[in-house]
């Protein structure tokens, strides 16, 4: 049976039947980012003085990652606009690009998600904060050593940047100083998951559900570009209206990172 | 190929997509947006560094910058300015929904407000 609408269009709407479909499921998608975006406000507004970063995360890197998306994205409508042109291998050419751009944000995205978890503050009894990346091949359990850190005084200085003259040391620090948790229970060590602030929690879950996009949206991408390819030799228009509303997909996940690089890189 | 090209073009006529000659036109605009867009990354970096004096301004012009390089991407890449009007219709009640959840929010954090949450 053939389902009706598919390539053309519905007299009423002027549409074919999936470009209404996927406008729908971002509209969905609007209401969803914008509960976080929402949340986002609520937490940093509420936050107490002095506890909420400014410029924690890879500034370089998150911009380039941005770069990487626009680039993308402008991959996609190329493609798109061979395909219009009968210039098939030109598509693939452009959409292959957008697939090892989509490769090249989540391989960024999981770098600076592992300088987080190896990325410590330690509370000493003296009531200084140490705070650095661990080093991994220390052995020694009696030390907590950090490959890089710096100390400070208070937590509220923990959330400025470091100074640009700031020099970062390798540290090793005796157990026996570090301050014990309330609970009893071992500690007070913590990295930087989204266990250890609001502001983290809110990163995790904002970047991580965008990184799910960019896998689902990479995922129909490439099926669209390689196993379902056969399709633009029966039926070139269905094919092209597939490219276009995964192209339109692909583009609504780089504007939600439009918004999310600003709001939690730079501001 | 010739065949193809004929049903592609007799496709877009039909008001269901866009013409070829149309694909050739916009090729040229989706590139230069692409650069617009590049050059507002590096826009909004350089901003965030400059001391406007005061912190809410800071986030202001992040935001304006944001929003035109998301009127960029929805207009050009995602064709809106150029949409059917149900699609128009669909954006426009989700953008007022959310703009209405942005002004609860806020709201929220006002004293004497009724959704005050401190």
């Amino acid at each position: 049976m053939e389902i009706p609408y598919a390539v053309r269009a519905r007299p009423d709407t002027g549409l074919y039947n999936a470009k209404i479909g996927i406008w729908l499921f971002l509209a969905s998608e609007v209401m969803l980012f914008g509960a976080l975006f929402s949340s986002y406000i609520l937490l940093r507004v509420n936050a107490d003085p002095g506890t909420w970063p400014l410029h924690l995360l890879n500034v370089r890197l998150g911009a380039l990652n941005t770069l990487v998306l626009i680039l993308s994205s402008v991959m996609v409508v190329f493609g798109w606009a061979s395909l219009k042109m009968n210039d098939f291998r030109a598509y693939k050419r452009y959409q292959g690009i957008t697939l090892l751009c989509a490769l090249a944000f989540l391989g960024v995205k999981s770098f600076e998600y592992r300088d987080k978890f190896n990325h410590y503050e330690v509370q000493l009894k003296n009531g200084a904060i140490c705070d650095g990346h661990v080093d991994r091949a220390n052995k020694d359990t009696n030390v907590f050593a950090f490959e890089a850190a710096r100390m400070v005084t208070n937590h509220a200085e923990l959330m400025l940047p470091p100074a640009a003259d700031a020099k970062l040391e390798e540290v090793k620090i005796p157990m026996s100083e570090i301050k014990d948790r309330a609970d009893g229970k071992g500690k007070e060590i913590e990295n930087y998951g989204p266990w250890h602030s609001s502001y983290l929690a809110i990163y995790f879950v904002l970047t991580g559900l965008h990184a799910l996009h960019v896998i689902g949206g990479a995922i129909v991408i490439f099926a669209i570009w390689g196993p379902l390819s056969g399709l633009w030799k029966t039926d070139p228009e269905r094919y092209i209206n597939r490219v276009e509303v995964s192209g339109l997909f692909w583009h609504f996940v780089d504007l939600i990172w439009i918004f999310l690089f600003p709001v939690l890189y730079l501001l | 190929m010739t065949y193809m090209s004929e049903h592609i073009t007799e496709h877009a006529a039909d008001g269901a997509g866009h013409s070829v000659e149309e694909a050739k036109r916009h090729k040229r605009t989706y590139a230069i947006v692409g650069v617009a867009l590049m050059i507002g990354t590096a826009l909004t970096v350089w901003a965030s560094y400059i001391n406007f004096h005061s912190r809410e301004t800071n986030i202001l012009v992040a935001l304006i910058i944001a929003s035109t390089k998301g009127f960029l991407v929805a207009g050009f890449f995602m064709h809106l300015i150029s949409e059917k009007k149900l699609i128009y219709l669909v954006m426009g009640f989700t953008l007022f929904f959310a703009t209405g959840l942005m002004f609860l929010t806020l709201q929220s954090m006002q004293p004497g407000s009724i959704v005050h949450v401190r």
